[in-house]
């Protein structure tokens, strides 16, 4: 993955910036020394790592202010990063660029439950926003697999999803309002408590921008009452069509179940070695969740169970007790673990229509034998979002290269069923230069031009989302 | 008036405009009155491309009438989530709304406090910009990061961004039955906070609504309740437990007078016909009542408490009355001399608004009037 070359005028301006930032910020909050702004030398994709010129961690959305208005009076390029656990480079830093961190930004600044919202500082983790409310019976809804670490303000840059929102939508369609700084320094108020924007959907543009149309401070989350109780099912087939039968025939009864997993043959055999949930081994694995009353959820459960039954299932279990729910989903949950044990992989994102799953599938299948390297799906089914692990050995020379080769396959596969490069994780670095697969330059064109109104030097994490050829002429004018 | 059939002469027609042009749909929703410049229709540019019920997606042409969609869903038993109004009764126009007009306005109806608005359901478009270039954003899948969300800043754009010539949506199974808890006599700041009530309830309301004048002539809180029949009796039953204490609950689950009760307060059917202007707040929900109070006349409350429709005198300006009061006033049916249609927007977002309408139409010939740049001329 090629990035640009550091604009030299700057790394040579390092100590006039770094004593610049100083006088803003508190002593601790400003990171130069080179062995310690390698904590901050790449996120979640490390096969990609170059330390930043500085690192800084802002308490406040003044001190935000402050750096922004300083990198962008001496032309420094900011990289934001919540905490660092994108798994597509979206915090990669440039030699050149400032890490702007909001860690130090993690309080909840306001709870409404009668208007059903929560205010929180950015640094935030998604679950514990959950974990500010969930006494009082509400929960956050997006839940991204790495809930425990990711923050809020990376959610927001990536519109993260999750296994629940086929239900209950992705980060977008839980965001009410957010304080947002421009990269001079500007700062704004979009929404808020209300439901709706008065002018364009400007919180809309916002989220999923990866970060590179300004750094998101705060925000107004939707809180939602919990579930009284929920439970999953567990399903096995002899083959991948007949499970992606099952997941239209389910959708298309007029239950919508809060999630719908799928696991494949080298998936299950990978995760059952590795935590024993006791899954059965088949082609395909489906596991359902429905919420609700023990009655209710009886109701959806028996439509759900007769549907399957019709496909031959060769496993189907409901879950009796907690315990026997925790075992369903330990699986799948360990999933990327069991993985990480047998090798290292890289895990792509790409959504299909759900209809094309079993040719998908198949499909990849072949290129895994073409390119010789293993690969698992497990995915949400639901909504198409595929996770395809790619098996390969990064100490082999030429295996990661041959992966994401592989990769782009896959993703190119993806589009061409009409589906897309990536439904959760972002485009950052890793996808960057698939983009014109997906559009045509007229489309990219107006996305950047979207970035030219809110960053007109190009400063604010420039060297992702688009191709860098796409981009170059807008990035050379910065270094001009 | 130009009236292209296929995005391509949609496509041609704004690149050969020398003049401005009035966006036109089914001509249902015209907020603020005519705009000024010839009429682009795209009510010629009709279809639905693609229906997958088995993916909960649907791709339509812009100009299909909105009928029509909802006709094909509810053939294999699925539907709209956002539930859009028919602006027609409120606004006394005629004509067949359009799919693309319900994204340009982003309209959407009581199950958005639910569901989401539109542009919560709509996964992609296809648009022609101000020069006749063809764009597109978004897909037919509803989950997708791919680069800037473009869909959402068409939902709601009112055209001034680009023509929209095709648009996606997520779509929901429908459900087996609809019942109401109706409670009668409610002050509104009692009715919204009892809708906030049977909102954090974890029943699953799909509608929260308050009429000071109902259907009936009294003060009339609604609530709904969608899903499996017994589901929805379990729901109804816990919940008018729930809000024993707020008065007289009864259970409304006949579905023709469900129906006309939800479209009565989706369409705002208390102010069709009515005399003076007609403004849309969006406040937050416990608000609403303090919105009301301040503007003074006839109101009706929906998305629990922060959708309030409010019927004034002809040529009031409610927002000098507002001020202080987080959210926004929108003037939907009145003549708009002198005030603005949409609520201005603090500096640094007006020009952030006011840089990308030169981006997407730099000859500013969209729907001249409407938006960014009316603001401007109105600040």
């Amino acid at each position: 993955m090629e990035m640009p070359a550091p604009n030299a005028s700057v790394t040579a301006n390092k100590a006039h910036i770094v004593t610049r930032l100083r006088r803003v910020l508190p002593a601790d909050a400003v990171i130069d020394a080179p062995e310690e702004t390698r904590a901050y030398e790449c996120d979640g994709l490390t096969a990609y790592a170059c330390p930043p010129l500085a690192a800084v961690l802002p308490a406040t959305t003044q001190e935000v202010s402050d750096v922004l208005r300083i990198c962008h009076e001496e032309g420094v390029p900011v990289v934001p990063r919540g905490s660092g656990t994108s798994l597509a480079g979206g915090a990669l830093p440039t030699a050149d660029s400032v890490i702007l961190g909001v860690a130090r930004m993690n309080d909840v600044l306001e709870t409404d439950y009668d208007n059903r919202m929560i205010r929180v500082q950015t640094g935030r983790t998604n679950l514990s926003v959950t974990g500010a409310v969930e006494e009082d019976g509400f929960f956050y809804a997006p839940d991204p697999s790495s809930q425990l670490a990711c923050a809020i303000a990376g959610n927001i840059a990536m519109n993260s999803g999750g296994a629940h929102c086929l239900k209950y939508g992705v980060t977008t369609n839980n965001l009410l309002g957010v304080t947002l700084v421009l990269m001079d320094g500007t700062i704004t108020q979009i929404g808020g408590a209300h439901l709706d924007a008065p002018g364009y959907d400007l919180l809309g543009l916002i989220c999923g921008s990866e970060g590179q149309l300004g750094v998101v401070t705060e925000a107004t989350l939707r809180i939602l009452p919990k579930p009284e109780g929920a439970r999953p099912v567990l399903m096995g087939f002899d083959s991948n069509e007949v499970a992606g039968a099952c997941v239209s025939d389910i959708i298309k009864a007029g239950v919508l179940p809060v999630a719908i997993e799928f696991m494949d043959r080298p998936c299950i055999e990978a995760t059952e070695r590795f935590a024993g949930a006791g899954y059965p081994m088949c082609e395909a694995l489906l596991i359902v969740e429905v919420e609700g009353s023990d009655a209710e959820i009886d109701e959806q459960l028996n439509v759900i169970m007769q549907i399957a039954g019709r496909h031959n299932p060769v496993a189907l279990r409901q879950a009796q007790s907690e315990d026997e729910a925790k075992r369903i989903w330990l699986g799948r949950k360990s999933a990327f673990g069991a993985m990480g044990q047998i090798n290292d992989y890289m895990c792509l994102d790409g959504t299909i229509p759900v209809s094309e799953l079993p040719f998908v599938l198949r499909r990849i299948g072949e290129l895994s034998k073409e390119f010789g390297l293993d690969v698992a799906n497990v995915f949400h089914a639901g909504d198409g979002n595929m996770h395809p692990l790619i098996l390969f050995d990064a100490n082999k020379p030429g295996d990661l290269e041959l992966c994401e080769a592989f990769g782009a396959e896959i993703l190119k596969l993806c589009v061409e069923v009409g589906g897309c490069l990536t439904g959760e994780h972002g485009v950052g670095i890793e996808k960057r230069d698939l983009m014109d697969t997906q559009f045509a330059p007229a489309d990219l064109e107006a996305q950047m031009a979207v970035k030219d109104v809110f960053d007109p030097q190009w400063l604010l994490n420039p060297a992702k989302v688009f191709p860098l050829k796409a981009s170059a002429s807008r990035r050379a004018a910065q270094v001009a | 008036m130009l009236s292209p059939t296929t995005e391509e002469e949609l496509s041609t027609a704004v690149a050969q405009a020398s003049g401005p042009l009035r966006i036109q749909g089914g001509g249902t929703r015209g907020i603020g009155g005519p705009t000024p410049g010839e009429v682009c229709s795209v009510a010629g540019i009709t279809g639905i491309t693609l229906y997958e019920p088995g993916a909960l997606t649907l791709v339509a042409a812009a100009g299909t009438p909105v009928a029509e969609i909802e006709a094909a869903l509810a053939a294999e038993n699925q539907r709209l989530p956002f539930e859009p109004m028919d602006h027609r009764k409120l606004l006394g126009t005629t004509g067949t709304p359009t799919i693309g007009g319900v994204v340009s306005a982003n309209v959407s109806g009581p199950r958005r406090i639910q569901a989401g608005a539109c542009r919560d359901s709509l996964i992609g478009v296809r648009f022609v910009d101000g020069r006749g270039t063809v764009i597109k954003n978004g897909g037919r899948v509803m989950k997708n990061v791919t680069g800037y969300d473009l869909v959402k800043l068409m939902a709601g754009a009112h055209g001034t961004l680009g023509v929209l010539s095709e648009v996606a949506f997520k779509v929901l199974p429908a459900v087996e039955r609809v019942a109401s808890l109706h409670i009668k006599g409610l002050a509104d700041e009692k009715a919204v906070a009892v809708l906030s009530r049977a909102l954090g309830s974890p029943f699953e309301v799909s509608g929260a609504a308050h009429a000071p004048r109902g259907r009936t002539g009294d003060p009339m809180t609604l609530i709904r309740l969608e899903g499996f029949a017994e589901s929805v009796s379990y729901r109804a039953a816990r919940l008018k437990e729930l809000l024993s204490d707020a008065g007289d609950i009864t259970v409304q689950d006949d579905p023709a007078t469900t129906a006309a009760d939800w479209t009565w307060i989706r369409n705002v059917e208390a102010f069709a016909g009515t005399e003076g202007d007609v403004w849309r707040l969006s406040v937050k929900p416990s608000d609403g009542p303090e919105a009301a109070v301040r503007v003074g006349g006839d109101v009706v409350y929906d998305w629990g408490g922060g959708l309030v429709w409010a019927r004034v005198p002809a040529g009031t300006d409610v927002r000098p009355l507002l001020k202080g009061l987080p959210g926004h006033a929108t003037l939907v049916r009145g003549d708009s001399k002198g005030r603005a249609i949409f609520q201005p927007e603090p500096a640094p977002l007006a020009a952030l608004s006011e840089g990308l309408r030169a981006k997407f139409d730099p000859r500013g010939i969209l729907n001249p009037g409407l938006m960014a740049q009316a603001q401007k001329a109105d600040a």
